[in-house]
């Protein structure tokens, strides 16, 4: 699950991680409220930034919701320092609206909560980031003087610029370690000390939340010294849930694909592409190697929909449904490798479900493994307009003749 | 005729009273699987018996199954949020194969479970884990461990490593389908930290005389093929066949399995089909011709077989002024190597 900045910056905070204050709204009759807050904290200056779950809000474009060719304003965060008027006007620009930025696709995101925050004075910015090196299998910390910059950039072109450690699981980070990344980044006197703490409690709020991502770009030192994380991306792991119900409410489902929430309430791992042929499969695996040969065949994959090890009528139905709703699909191909899974309940439960669902597209099903053969002939004596196929090839090439 | 697990093969179900390990049991009882025990915390002192009579005594511990029982193997099926702990205690009960099939594991805890079942090899006890979330592994007509379908198998000379399941389960078909036996097959799991990488998997055919040919199916996200595919090229002389799912997933997505999602313009099926090109290996384009492609690569690799064997004695008639130019040839190739 990603998480918006502001709850990035609220849940590192409570565990004693210095952050760029501010308060986040959702509604522009709070902002007086909001900034009489920050100011009785002595603050005096302000940044007012969009919340989506992509990055490069600042090179950002914000165009109207109803009229998505228009330009309301330029940039997605601005610093606008004691001005609060010109603040207010820009938070108006930005709620509601959308923002495209590189990362999300022309289509852009609604930008439905805005953070103002204090303004700043930054002497110097960094980049730190935790991650797990799969290579190795341990979490590695990154960080580079090159803050504010893509990592992926600095990566490609000056890969020398980035320190990396390697946290031994069994130990945890030690303080060589977060000195070996002070001294890298070339910190001195108080702030070198400051970092130190900032370091190991970041790390520690790593394993505590259980993330799977926590990027802090840019860590910043302030005019007056202070080692500060001035943005917080921070993405958590899903198989650990269960232990933190207490962020199952950080979700922002206005961040999803209406048709994949829908999916996921039905058991469903479903992501939609914006291709013409939809299918349904039994494993991601497979699922994956189906939406290749749709591309092979002529077509271009509409979704990734894996039903999960056991494909029931309800499971099928849903999923038809699902791909269905998407107005782009013109042909369907359903791919199940029975194992434990008989072939002949499946192919019952596709017809069963095609009795309830007016699908009109081509639907190619392709059943194969345990009791294929008679899966087929429940398939071919149903009366419904399905096209059956026992091997990939064969399948691949149906679709293509029913895209033809 | 197999790496890791064959007919000798002691296996105990930890998780075995569940509703995933009790289907489980049967299926890998009625495989020919020889399992010993069963494990399911409390529930020590009874019996587990099988749909067809089988029984399994169930212990408290690991520990305590291996020692009354000198089971060797494990297969886990325990719900994800003890999965870790089950891990570490096989591990730590001196199971020599541990297979862990549960799907959802947190990443952190299988950081730790990982590094300790790494530090429990030395050099007189080895240890080696697959998964998790995984189908586990199969020895055809010996020995399956896990949850794959087992008629779909054929004995045979193919050595099979796959990040998949149902994936896995149509190249085994095709290949069964064609004649093509399986020494062993694995599963190695989709989460992005699993016990066994390609490249573990890959030395292990490597080394095993009866695996004729290696079949590598992977998917987006990480470099692990990458890391086979080099090794490959310098150390394996078997011929390499692999596959690649998902060209066409979009970048920045989960599809489906943790490990698999391109991240930072990383671990695309393009660059990994590349390298593994580049590296040697016969790459199938369609998920449909995975069968057929190994069929050709291991045709193709006998024929040279037989075409370098013939070209050797012609060798042998070559001229005294060719011999000598090849020596002098040697002598500077060897300089430059010791340069």
């Amino acid at each position: 699950m990603n998480l918006h900045e502001y709850q990035a910056k609220t849940l590192l905070k409570d565990l004693g991680i210095s952050v760029q204050d501010g308060v986040a709204l959702k509604d522009m009759m709070y902002f007086d409220e909001a900034v009489e807050y920050l100011q009785s904290k002595g603050i005096t200056k302000f940044v007012v930034k969009s919340q989506i779950h992509a990055g490069g809000r600042g090179k950002g474009v914000i165009y109207k919701k109803d009229k998505p060719d228009e330009i309301v304003v330029e940039g997605g965060v601005k610093y606008m320092g004691s001005d609060l008027a010109k603040a207010k006007d820009y938070a108006e620009k930005l709620l509601g609206n959308i923002l495209v930025t590189h990362q999300t696709g022309s289509e852009g995101k609604e930008v439905s909560t805005i953070f103002i925050a204090e303004g700043i004075d930054i002497k110097k910015e960094f980049y730190i980031g935790i991650l797990l090196d799969r290579s190795v299998s341990r979490n590695v910390i990154m960080a580079s003087t090159e803050g504010g910059v893509e990592i992926e950039t600095v990566a490609e072109k000056t890969p020398e610029k980035i320190i990396k450690v390697w946290v031994d699981p069994s130990v945890g980070l030690l303080s060589y370690q977060a000195r070996e990344l002070a001294f890298g980044l070339g910190l001195e006197g108080n702030v070198f000390k400051d970092f130190l703490k900032f370091i190991t409690k970041l790390y520690d709020a790593y394993v505590k939340l259980d993330a799977s991502l926590l990027e802090i770009n840019p860590m910043v030192i302030s005019n007056d010294d202070k080692v500060i994380a001035l943005d917080a991306k921070v993405t958590l792991d899903g198989n650990a849930d269960f232990r933190h119900k207490e962020y199952s409410d950080l979700a922002d489902t206005n961040e999803e694909d209406p048709l994949e929430t829908e999916a996921k309430s039905h058991n469903l791992n479903y992501i939609k592409l914006d291709g013409n042929v939809g299918c349904m499969v039994n494993g991601a695996g497979l699922a994956m190697g189906t939406m290749d040969l749709i591309k092979l065949a002529g077509g271009s994959p509409a979704n990734f929909l894996d039903v999960g090890g056991t494909a029931t009528p309800d499971t099928v139905e849903n999923g038809f449904r699902i791909i269905l709703s998407d107005t782009n699909v013109k042909a369907i191909l359903l791919n199940i490798f029975g194992g434990i899974v008989r072939c002949d309940r499946v192919a019952n439960g596709v017809v069963q479900a095609a009795k309830n669902i007016n699908i009109i597209v081509p639907v190619v099903v392709r059943l194969q493994g345990t009791n294929a053969i008679e899966a087929k002939e429940i398939l071919d004596n149903s009366g419904l307009n399905l096209i059956s196929a026992t091997t990939l090839e064969e399948a691949a090439q149906k679709v293509t003749e029913a895209l033809a | 005729m197999s790496i890791l697990v064959n007919k000798k093969t002691k296996v105990v179900v930890q998780g075995i009273t569940g509703s995933e390990g009790t289907f489980h049991t049967n299926q890998m009882i009625d495989y020919g699987t020889n399992v010993v025990a069963g494990v399911t915390p409390g529930k020590g002192g009874n019996v587990f018996t099988s749909d067809k009579k089988t029984s399994v005594p169930i212990f408290n511990s690991v520990k305590e199954a291996v020692i009354k029982t000198k089971a060797d193997a494990s297969v886990i099926f325990v719900p994800a949020p003890f999965a870790a702990d089950a891990i570490i205690e096989a591990a730590d009960a001196g199971i020599n194969v541990i297979v862990c099939i549960t799907e959802g594991i947190p990443t952190n805890d299988m950081i730790k479970a990982y590094d300790y079942v790494k530090n429990k090899n030395t050099e007189s006890h080895s240890v080696r884990f697959i998964g998790p979330n995984c189908p586990g592994i199969i020895t055809p007509d010996e020995c399956k461990i896990g949850i794959m379908p087992g008629f779909i198998h054929k004995k045979g000379k193919v050595g099979l490593i796959s990040r998949s399941g149902t994936l896995t389960y149509e190249a085994v078909w095709q290949l069964t389908n064609l004649g093509i036996g399986q020494s062993t097959c694995i599963g190695i799991g989709g989460d992005p930290v699993i016990g066994t990488r390609f490249l573990d998997a890959v030395k292990l055919f490597n080394e095993d005389k009866d695996t004729e040919a290696i079949l590598m199916i992977g998917e987006i996200g990480g470099n692990a093929e990458e890391e086979a595919a080099y090794y490959i090229k310098t150390n394996v002389k078997k011929p390499v066949i692999g596959f690649i799912a998902g060209r066409t997933a979009p970048p920045g997505r989960r599809m489906g399995h943790a490990g698999a999602i391109i991240l930072g313009g990383k671990g695309t099926a393009e660059e990994k089909i590349k390298v593994m090109k580049n590296c040697g290996i016969t790459i199938a384009d369609s998920p449909a011709d995975i069968g057929i492609t190994v069929k050709k690569a291991i045709e193709k690799f006998k024929l040279k077989k037989q075409a370098v064997s013939g070209s050797s004695v012609k060798k042998k008639a070559v001229s005294r002024k060719q011999v000598l130019k090849n020596n002098s040839h040697k002598k500077t190739s060897l300089k430059k190597k010791v340069s």
